[in-house]
């Protein structure tokens, strides 16, 4: 699991890494929220992967910690969910007001030369 | 229970409160706004004086050491978020608290009504650079740096023009770029060391074995690397001056502290860890922090337009910073963080100066205020037109007589204070840094650095005073294409008031140093801030 898990995270990476380089404004956001998956995944592995296993301590008996996932990295992911939303909701609104003032989705708001 | 333990949330609390309650007043009710936000500017003042003298020795019984704690909801240091004041983070907070007021005030004349929410957003910055100041939680703080962006992003945009929106463009892509490294470092932080707590994890660190090693190193390293894009260091600051340049001038002023959350950030990890862990601190820092300056300066050089110069200003002051905690930081501390003071106060003079300067030109008065960078906010926020029209002699307040006259003085000064040449704060400061480096390298760190650092000082100094005196030549002397502008005393009283509290600095500058030894001297034993963090788990560990 833990392979196919990393090159999930790897692919994401490097698709958003390269849609962040291009120069049309829609890219560059398409590739923020692929490298923002990215991210909230890798918090999400910090804790380590455990499969069929709670992150609340349910009963009293088992108190191994073994027997349970690792409720931080959730809670963190959540926060990072929460905040990189509004984030790029917010890049989406800028991203059309340059397109409405220059009239162009370049990046630079002019386009480069050819 | 006593009222001080719930002093250090007061900082966040106000503005926060403050923010919330005035977006129940709908855009056009000014004066409720602008009294809430004179309240939570006075209040966050207040506390923050407060917060300065129970840190300090005059009051040992309340906070054995100096060191204050506050755990929100009552849970214990590793496991629940602590807000922690020492006395940097105390000086922070009466840095900040001391430049939002005159920027209030001096928002008050025009800038305001150029866009919507233009308070709220303003008090919601402020609540999160006091954040970062105060929290002893690596996410906490990533939580606030968020808080500080996202109220600099809308801030950015106020008063949207193209070029402000182009900027504002740039700035989103390259720090939300710069958060997602942070939650990298913080998630590989965790992982090697299962902990979040920036005292826990520096008591954690020594213990580090194997494999763990290697990631908590990588951790650290990506966690410099967004802090320093939010300090400004080469080569991670191509962002800041088409920014701070496109910015509106109170902006831009309020954005000079927003900069030294990285600085902070950096020094309060590197210093906990014992400025051992490249590239938080050491050689990478230092030269890292010697390229930042020299591209400061040549940026300082080339720049014709002031508010430019000014933002190559920031990067300069942050490069200073950053090449003092990299260079054997022990007797750099001190000093560094006067420097601190008067380079984050000056640059925000400079920019509230800019935006009176800019008035002179009629071209400027043309392209910055036409009514066409209007309608994008207004009609997105479907706000109505406001009462008044935003004609340039809109401004509100008694205009004060001779305003060239003191346009002129408040340039002269504040090219003095930036620069660091004498009688004001700056001078104190660069000295005091100089003396640092002659200490640092008798006790020997290498003299090759301390001298390259020495050249950048002053050459700085020197590059700042030659460009500011160019335009200055341009602004005052040459009498084409010039207008006398009519100046209120809400924007020049600001103005005044930053200098002056620079001269107070000056003045007082042996109690202020003495005060900043020791907030460094602090710094340079971690253990007491891990023992004042961790007291409770320490006393409860079997």
């Amino acid at each position: 699991m833990e392979i196919v898990y990393a090159l999930v995270l790897g692919i994401l990476t490097a698709s958003g890494t390269w849609l962040l380089l291009r120069p049309r404004t829609f890219q560059v956001l398409l590739g923020l929220s692929l490298l923002s998956y990215a991210v909230n995944l890798f918090i999400f592995a910090a804790g380590g992967l455990v499969i069929d296993a709670p992150p609340i301590i349910t009963g009293v008996g088992t108190s191994d910690p073994g027997h349970f996932a690792d409720p931080l990295p959730q809670s963190l992911v959540l926060t990072a969910i929460v905040i990189g939303f509004a984030t790029t909701a917010l890049s989406l609104v800028v991203l059309l007001a340059l397109r409405g003032l220059t009239g162009t989705d370049h990046v630079d708001g002019q386009e480069g030369e050819p | 229970m006593n009222l001080w333990q719930h002093l250090p949330v007061l900082p966040i609390l106000i503005p926060l409160a403050a923010a919330a309650t005035m977006l129940l007043f709908a855009e056009p009710q000014r004066t409720p706004r602008l009294a809430l936000a004179f309240a939570s500017g006075l209040g966050q003042l207040a506390a923050a004086a407060t917060l300065l003298y129970l840190t300090s020795d005059a009051v040992p019984q309340i906070w054995a050491q100096g060191i204050g704690t506050y755990t929100i909801g009552g849970w214990r240091a590793p496991f629940g978020i602590v807000l922690v004041v020492d006395r940097l983070s105390a000086l922070m907070l009466a840095l900040n608290a001391l430049l939002a007021l005159p920027v209030l005030v001096y928002s008050i004349a025009r800038s305001d009504r150029l866009g919507v929410y233009y308070h709220p957003l303003l008090q919601f910055l402020l609540m999160g650079v006091n954040g970062a100041f105060l929290t002893g939680d690596v996410f906490n703080l990533f939580v606030f740096f968020e808080i500080v962006l996202a109220a600099s992003y809308a801030l950015l945009l106020h008063g949207a023009a193209a070029q402000r929106v182009k900027a504002a463009l740039h700035f989103i892509v390259v720090n939300l770029s710069a958060s997602f490294a942070f939650l990298l470092g913080i998630a590989m932080l965790y992982s090697a060391l299962g902990t979040l707590n920036m005292a826990d994890i520096a008591a954690r660190w020594p213990e580090l074995q194997g494999g763990n090693v290697g990631i908590a190193h990588a951790g650290a390293a990506i966690l410099a690397i967004a802090f320093l894009v939010k300090a400004a260091g080469w080569p991670l600051n191509f962002w800041l001056p088409a920014t701070y340049t496109a910015a509106h001038p109170a902006v831009a002023a309020i954005f000079s502290i927003a900069t030294k959350i990285g600085v902070y950030a950096t020094l309060r990890l590197s210093s906990l860890l014992g400025y051992s862990v490249t590239p938080l601190g050491g050689i990478w820092l230092f030269y890292g922090a010697i390229a930042t300056m020299v591209f400061a300066i040549l940026g300082i050089l080339a720049s014709r337009q002031l508010q430019r110069v000014a933002a190559f200003n920031v990067i300069l002051s942050s490069g200073t910073m950053l090449a003092a905690i990299g260079l054997g930081p022990r007797p750099m501390i001190g000093p560094a963080l006067f420097y601190l003071l008067g380079s984050v106060l000056a640059s925000g003079a400079l920019f509230m100066l800019t935006g009176m300067t800019e008035r002179m030109r009629i071209m400027a008065l043309e392209t910055a205020y036409s009514p066409a960078a209007q309608p994008v906010t207004y009609s997105a926020f479907s706000v109505g037109e406001p009462p008044e029209p935003h004609a340039p002699d809109a401004e509100i307040g008694i205009a004060i007589p001779a305003a060239m006259a003191f346009l002129g003085l408040a340039f002269v000064c504040c090219t003095l204070l930036v620069t660091g040449m004498p009688p004001f704060a700056g001078f104190i400061g660069k000295l005091a840094l100089l003396s640092g480096i002659f200490t640092s390298m008798s006790a020997g760190a290498a003299a090759l650095r301390g001298w390259l650092f020495i050249g950048l000082l002053l050459t700085g100094g020197f590059a700042g005073l030659l460009a500011l005196s160019r335009i200055g030549m341009r602004l005052f002397w040459s009498v084409t294409g010039r207008v006398t502008p009519r100046l209120r005393l809400i924007e020049a009283g600001p103005v005044a008031f930053l200098i002056l509290s620079c001269v107070a600095l000056t003045a007082a500058a042996g109690h202020v140093m003495t005060y900043v030894d020791s907030a460094a001297h602090m710094l340079n034993e971690p253990r007491t801030y891990i023992r004042a963090v961790l007291t409770d788990a320490l006393e409860k560990a079997p």
